[in-house]
């Protein structure tokens, strides 16, 4: 039995703040749940001590030196934006308290 | 004289001999866009003012006896999820229509200072999520050789584009397969590098620690070509490799195959590939042994995981990649009814702006991270990509580089496969395990398979930073069927008809 | 809402043990920002220091600033930490405006300080340790203006506006274990804590250090427990407190609130609780939840960060001395009884008295005006002397006035009243007001005769011996000069006159 359920589609919908209608939450269900299952053999494939791999290719401290580089221009960093105020970007209130 | 029917070299020759202008050049690939693109659909946007110009700057600094750059006035496609400045860049999203980047990417800037002309940016499955390109938001791309048929996926537009003769060259970018799978499809040459040794700055990312952006060509001499101009360390990308990994065109042109051994993964054919395409794999082998290699047998036991461990990496990173698409600083903003606040916009807009395998994939991701899973699912993946790398070090203690077919079938048809993820995420089977691992692969079209006449390739894969390797192998082996055949493969291919 | 009741402070101290934790968070002074190089300035014009990577804009790549991962070697060397051989970089993935990529670039379970341990003295004399659990490195959040409803609050804003110049603004959050023990004495003990990490990274020269401009910032945990209990209470976390002064009093709230609820039964939610510097009072904020399932998982945008052996003993050998060692110098310089010295460290006088020797005035001079107008007027402001509108050099120069018998001491408050009202620097003060004292002996010895023309037999009771009844005439002749005279000069002219 898969660990996914529609409850859990719409929980992880909210996490990664998607909208999804009732429809996209049965097709994901079915659709999440089958490949979950076949993600289940990972864990007995690395049973024992393995280490995990993160960086394809090993490689370590890669640094920056401090020194100022070009920024964009206020204008460059708002073209993209849909709306924008005096030199902001603006986005609708956030739900939240003080 | 066709132009647009000359290998990258024979275009370059002709810019430098002056058979033919830069002008010239660009313009018959701007005409041969606008006679068959309405069929393939490679292209998401073509700038035909800013190629043109770029290629009379060129013709200009020429015809003063300026120094050019080896590429100068050679035109080229980038895939779209690479930024530019002057052109839209969609990553084939809805989420980000008509958004024109405030920067270019490092391979961008680096065509640019080869001054390359930019025909365009091509299509691609949705952030790069797909081996088809039919889950491109803006329509899917025709496979050249059989206008119903995917090209591969998801850089389908630049495989079709270099396929259909749109281009000579094209960018691509390699998460699990995107470059080596359409070239397999569409019966041209694409080359996943080594991780880092192309800089991924600029590159809208779908899998950081897998993506890899290379070379799409006609043949391998080219591919070598554009490999030479895009490598190299950058110093805005952290996981660049800072050694220089040789030129790939002078190990294209000394190839020799005496005395290497090349390996034949055991776990990546038989059962589950075509007949056709194992039949021309065989050819191949044959073809290696004639030439010189010796011929061994390796075994990658845990490539069984690799598909499972791939679609857990993949969709974890991607869901946070694609976190930054929220509607506040750039893209598209749905704003629902009533007084919302950001929250409801963003998961409104990610709603209307994401296609279904995006969702499917960032929803999958947002799992394989939550607590509690999270040592199940990523923390086991990554372990898993541990045991790939070992099982690649044992193969190439054993041979210089390994092969097996590219993808397990030929093109199948649009639409067929699209409600089947599982089915879907097959397609990549043998070129997955290079991402887990980092190393470079390179797809190299062998045939036609007997049963439907698609076009069939052979995968070479060499250990990390040894690039040059694929191409000293694939020039060989290209040279060889090529003289079996009588024609390059790209001649086999039929005549994109333009009506259809 | 409703106000909280509160339990007495000593009854909540008899009945519960306070267990207290603190997160500091140090803004680095570097020149440019963590992961990009944008200047690390964000009081500059909205949106101007930005780029693609602090943007967050697709595409974009990390590099770390070198020198933010020294700052904070050598902050976790200075509070006693190890550090680190092999430390990764993690993304906290949590959606917020303010957070350009919707995650933040922290460090999770690899920190690159950890397990150390600071002394920190209380008004009263005490000493406590303070285990010192983590430092790591993060980046800060851009900017959010709430516009429209109240004042410029979340709550009932009809929308916000966000600059990121502050977005990737390096930070090194530094978390401490659970502070037992302190008793009565938590709210001092958290207070001194701050002060203490403030001491260190200011003498460090990698932090400005400016609570009032959130260079420095405190979350403190806090939670109760029935003496004798061994679980520990459920705590809460106090955000916003960006005074020494406040937090204090939230914590000393914090215990009062608590106490209130488990005294008379009820349970305490572990939430994040708001600081109202106005008010003095906590207010709920979200409560712990799924919302805070941060899929923390490796960058794969960046390389360990492992700092050689060599490179730490570098940085170790170049620390400066630590605060104990800093303040018993101090004390010996200045020739401070101990109590005095207490009296100056507890008012956060340190730093602003060794400056102002240092620009020239007695210690003694120094601490004179900071520990006497200047910390009167910031605690009926309720602030900290670094918010108040005066620098060390003015005080200086006020000092040199007084000690050239310029001014005297009266007048001299007057001129640091008008400093701190923003009316310029001592010195031209002086010449606007023409507040300078009149030095000139016959303006004196005329006010001197006119008062002693009404005050006639002074002088026969001076001659007597009585010199005391000089002052009934010094009283007369400064009120006559309006205090612009030095009082003692007058006192000499009048025994003169008595002499004639
Ligand atoms: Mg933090
Ligand atoms: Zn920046």
């Amino acid at each position: 039995m898969s660990e996914i359920t529609p409850e859990v589609v719409r929980h992880l919908a909210g996490l990664a703040r998607i909208d999804v209608t009732d429809a996209e939450v049965d097709r994901f269900t079915e659709q999440l749940g089958l490949i979950v299952d076949s993600a289940a053999t990972l864990k007995a494939a690395v049973a024992g001590d393995v280490p995990a791999t993160s960086h394809p290719i090993p490689m370590k401290n890669v640094y920056r030196e401090d020194v100022v580089l070009e920024s964009l221009s206020q204008e460059a960093a708002l073209s993209g934006s849909a709306d924008s105020e005096s030199g902001r970007f603006r986005v609708a209130a956030i739900l939240d308290e003080e | 004289m066709n132009l647009v029917k000359l290998t990258a070299v024979e275009q370059l020759e002709g810019l430098r001999s002056g058979a033919f202008t830069s002008v010239e050049l660009t313009q018959a690939h701007l005409d041969r866009i606008a006679s068959v693109d309405g069929v393939v659909h490679a292209f998401l946007h073509v700038n035909a003012s800013g190629a043109l110009a770029t290629a009379a700057e060129v013709d200009r600094k020429r015809a003063a006896g300026e120094t050019l750059p080896a590429l100068a006035g050679l035109p080229i496609a980038v895939k779209d999820n690479l930024t530019t400045i002057d052109e839209p860049t969609t990553a084939g999203s809805k989420i980000l229509e008509g958004w024109v980047p405030p920067y270019d990417s490092t391979v961008v800037s680096k065509l640019r200072a080869e001054m390359m002309p930019i025909l365009g940016k091509t299509n691609l499955d949705e952030f790069a999520m797909g081996s088809t390109t039919q889950f491109s938001a803006y329509g899917p791309t025709s496979n050249p050789w059989s206008l119903d048929r995917i090209p591969g996926g998801s850089g389908g537009g630049s495989a079709a584009a270099v396929g259909a003769y749109m281009a000579p060259l094209a960018i691509g970018s390699d998460t699990g397969g995107s470059i080596r799978y359409p070239a397999a499809m569409t019966g041209t040459v694409g080359t996943k590098p080594t991780y880092g040794a192309v800089s991924r700055y600029g590159l809208i990312a779908l899998g950081s620690s897998l993506d890899q952006i290379g070379p799409v060509a006609r043949n391998v001499q080219d591919a070598a070509l554009l490999h030479d101009v895009i490598a190299g360390h950058d110093e805005r990308d952290s996981t660049s490799l800072p050694e220089d990994l040789g030129s790939m065109v002078a190990a294209a042109s000394n190839g020799s195959l005496a005395g290497v051994k090349v390996g034949v993964i055991k776990e990546l054919s038989g059962s589950g590939f075509q007949a056709g395409i194992s039949a021309r794999f065989q050819e191949s082998l044959e073809l290696l042994k004639a030439a010189g290699a010796e011929i061994v047998e390796v075994s990658c036991p845990s490539f069984q995981y690799a598909i499972a461990a791939y679609y857990l990496i993949l969709p974890a990173e991607a869901s946070s990649n694609l976190a930054k698409f929220d509607s506040v600083r750039f893209g598209m903003r749905v704003t629902p009814e009533g007084n919302p606040t950001i929250e409801r916009v963003m998961a409104a807009t990610r709603e209307a702006g994401f296609g279904p395998e995006v969702k499917r994939r960032i929803i999958l991701g947002t799992y394989a991270l939550s607590s509690g899973y999270y040592d199940d699912y990523y923390g086991s993946a990554q372990k898993v990509r541990t045991l790939i790398q070992r099982d690649f070090d044992a193969a190439f203690a054993k041979a210089d580089v390994l092969v097996s077919p590219t993808a397990p079938t030929t093109a199948f048809k649009l639409g067929e496969k699209i409600e089947d993820p599982l089915a879907m995420y097959l397609n990549d089977i043998a070129t997955i395990p290079a991402n887990l691992a980092g190393i470079p692969g390179l797809s190299l079209p062998n045939g036609l398979a007997d049963e439907d006449g698609l076009p069939s390739s052979i995968q070479l894969l060499a250990p990390a930073r040894a690039d040059q390797r694929l191409y000293s192998v694939g020039a060989v082996l290209e040279k060889a069927h090529e003289n079996v055949w009588g024609k390059r493969m790209i001649d086999f291919a039929p005549e994109v008809k333009a009506g259809a | 809402m409703a106000k909280a009741e509160l339990m007495n402070y000593e009854q909540a101290l008899e009945k519960f043990e306070v267990v207290i934790g603190l997160e500091v968070h140090v803004e680095l002074n570097t020149k440019t920002k963590m992961f990009c190089g944008c200047r690390n300035d964000f009081g500059d014009e909205p949106n101007t220091n930005v780029c693609p990577v602090c943007l967050g804009l697709p595409g974009a790549l990390p590099v770390v600033n070198k020198r933010a991962v020294e700052s904070a070697i050598k902050i976790g060397l200075a509070i006693g930490c190890d550090i680190a051989p092999n430390g990764r970089f993690a993304r906290k993935n949590y959606f917020y405006p303010d957070l350009a990529k919707n995650f933040q670039t922290s460090q999770f379970d690899e920190p690159i300080a950890f397990e150390g341990g600071v002394e920190v003295e209380v008004p009263s004399g005490q000493v406590y340790k303070i285990d010192i659990e983590r430092a790591h490195m993060e980046e800060d959040a851009g900017k959010l203006t709430h516009v429209g409803g109240n004042t410029g609050r979340i709550q009932g804003a009809e929308f916000s506006l966000v600059d990121y110049n502050r977005a990737g603004v390096p930070l090194i959050e530094i978390v401490t274990k659970p502070v037992y023990g302190a008793g009565a004495e938590a709210p001092e003990l958290a207070a001194a804590y701050v002060r203490y990490i403030r001491e260190v990274v200011k003498a460090l020269d990698v932090s400005e250090a400016r609570m009032e401009r959130g260079n420095v910032r405190c979350d403190a945990n806090v939670s109760l427990r029935l003496h004798g209990a061994e679980k520990l209470g459920t705590r809460t976390e106090t955000k916003n407190v960006n005074s020494l002064r406040s937090i204090e009093r939230a914590v000393r709230y914090e215990i009062q609130r608590q106490a209130h609820i488990l005294a008379n039964g009820g349970t305490i939610i572990q939430e994040t609780r708001h600081w109202h510097e106005d008010k003095g009072t906590t207010s709920a904020g979200r409560p712990k939840s799924d919302a805070d399932d941060y899929r923390y998982f490796p960058e794969p945008d960046l390389v360990p960060v492992a700092p050689s052996k060599e490179l730490i003993e570098e940085l170790r050998a170049s620390l400066p001395e630590d605060p104990a060692t800093r303040r018993k110098r101090l004390q010996e310089a200045w020739g401070f009884s101990d109590l005095e010295f207490r009296d100056v460290v507890n008012a956060g006088l340190m730093d602003p008295i060794e400056e102002t020797v240092a620009a020239g005035a007695s210690p003694q001079a120094a601490r004179k005006w900071w520990s006497g107008e200047i910390a009167r007027q910031a605690n009926a402001d309720g602030k900290d002397v670094s918010e108040l509108n005066v620098t060390a050099a003015q005080v200086a120069e006020l000092a040199a006035l007084v000690e050239a018998g310029k001014i005297n001491d009266r007048i001299g408050r007057e001129v640091l009243a008008a400093v701190m009202n923003g009316e310029g620097n001592p010195g031209e003060i002086v010449s606007a007001k023409g507040l300078e004292v009149v030095s000139d002996d016959g303006a004196l010895m005329a006010a001197i005769d006119e008062a002693l023309a009404k005050q006639p037999d002074v002088l026969e009771k001076i001659r007597e011996g009585k010199v005391q009844a000089a002052g009934a005439v010094i009283g007369a002749v400064m009120q006559a000069m309006k205090g612009q005279a030095d009082a003692g000069r007058v006192r000499e002219l009048i025994i003169e006159r008595a002499a004639q």
